[in-house]
């Protein structure tokens, strides 16, 4: 009896050395400090996810299905893509082909997260199934406070940016088409946030060269393949580069 | 409606198959050798920095230098964000600062 019962004792300290079974107040602490990371991201996902969902009411699609979309597919360029799909003759095939064009980016958001997402436990293939361009950006550069728990300050700028999306896009279907005010121009909220994560991240190293790689070939692929088909060689191109200088960079970088 | 329910289901597990794939596939591929490849390792080290820049040609892609109009908001924009976030170093006033300027620039001046 004594030794079963050994294993049910639970002190403060467990809680924090098995981080899949996290106390309110661990989840609150995680909570408190991953919104206000996401609060760019709650501005740009409420006007574009209203904006997607007003599309979707216009050619006949309903808030059931805005809200089925953006749950499970969770990609705003691949959803706004996607009302092509759902406005022409269906063709599944061409759907999944056209949304892995699209989502190809995603590629390299996993290959950067290899490490950061290791040890994640159970949290890991939500963490991934929601690894949208926001929810990369921020858990590239925003690191939690002392005190914080890694995965759940993690798991929760993934929730909140899905939780976003989602009601952003039901909002859009129930409202249809009324306008509170002139929105021109909002969606720049999210330019803007990954220009400060880029300069961000710019401050906080000392070698520049990845990040002018990135700027560089995607700017000249952009010009050189025009604005709808540029990501794909792009992400050839940085690859290139960055497999050609890799002695080089591997040097600068101490390692 | 175009497509019936069947079919618009559908087309949402495709849309939903295509992003969850190209998510997965990383962690799938890589995760499991126990002893990383270096050269992915070096790839996760510096691909984030060159991602990030991607992703900001990749939200200014419809910028065009066919008038004023279609490049100058975007620029001042962010040579403020820039010069908001270098005095500031506030993540929230350098964006919401960029972008109430866009707001302003593309409904009030151009």
């Amino acid at each position: 009896m004594k030794e079963n019962n050994r294993p049910l004792e639970l002190n403060p300290g467990t809680f924090l050395e098995s981080p899949d079974t996290a106390s309110r107040q661990v989840l609150k602490k995680a909570l408190t400090a991953a919104f206000p990371h996401t609060i760019p991201v709650l501005t740009g996902f409420t006007f574009l996810g209203i904006a997607y969902g007003i599309l979707m009411d216009s050619k006949g699609y309903g808030v059931g299905w805005t809200f089925l979309m953006s749950l499970f597919a969770f990609a705003g360029s691949a959803q706004y893509v996607a009302i092509t799909f759902l406005t022409s003759v269906f063709n599944p095939l061409y759907a999944l082909l056209m949304t892995l064009m699209i989502n190809a980016r995603h590629l390299f958001y996993g290959l950067s997260l290899l490490d950061k997402y290791k040890n994640m436990g159970r949290l890991k293939p939500y963490l991934i199934f929601g690894l949208c361009d926001e929810t990369f950006s921020i858990v590239c550069s925003a690191e939690p406070p002392a005190g914080v728990n890694k995965k759940w300050f993690v798991f929760f700028i993934t929730l909140l940016d899905h939780c976003y999306w989602v009601l952003g896009s039901v909002l859009g279907g129930l409202l249809g088409s009324m306008i509170f005010f002139n929105t021109q121009g909002l969606d720049f909220v999210l330019t803007a946030l990954f220009v400060v994560i880029f300069l961000e991240q710019w401050k906080s190293q000392k070698n520049h060269k990845p990040a002018i790689i990135g700027v560089l070939c995607s700017a000249i692929c952009l010009l050189v393949f025009g604005p709808g088909n540029f990501i794909i060689p792009s992400m050839a191109a940085i690859l290139l580069v960055l497999t050609l200088l890799r002695k080089q960079l591997a040097e600068e970088d101490g390692k | 409606m175009t497509l019936t329910p069947g079919q618009t289901l559908i087309i949402i597990c495709m849309v939903t198959l295509g992003t969850v794939i190209t998510r997965f596939l990383p962690f799938i591929l890589f995760q499991n050798n126990k002893n990383q490849n270096a050269y992915i390792t070096y790839l996760g080290k510096v691909l984030p920095y060159a991602v990030i820049g991607m992703l900001v040609v990749y939200c200014l892609k419809g910028v065009n230098f066919q008038s004023p109009a279609n490049w100058l908001p975007a620029a001042i924009a962010i040579v403020c964000i820039v010069m908001l976030h270098y005095w500031k170093s506030n993540t929230l006033l350098s964006i919401g600062g960029g972008t109430v300027i866009y707001m302003f620039l593309v409904q009030a001046v151009f």
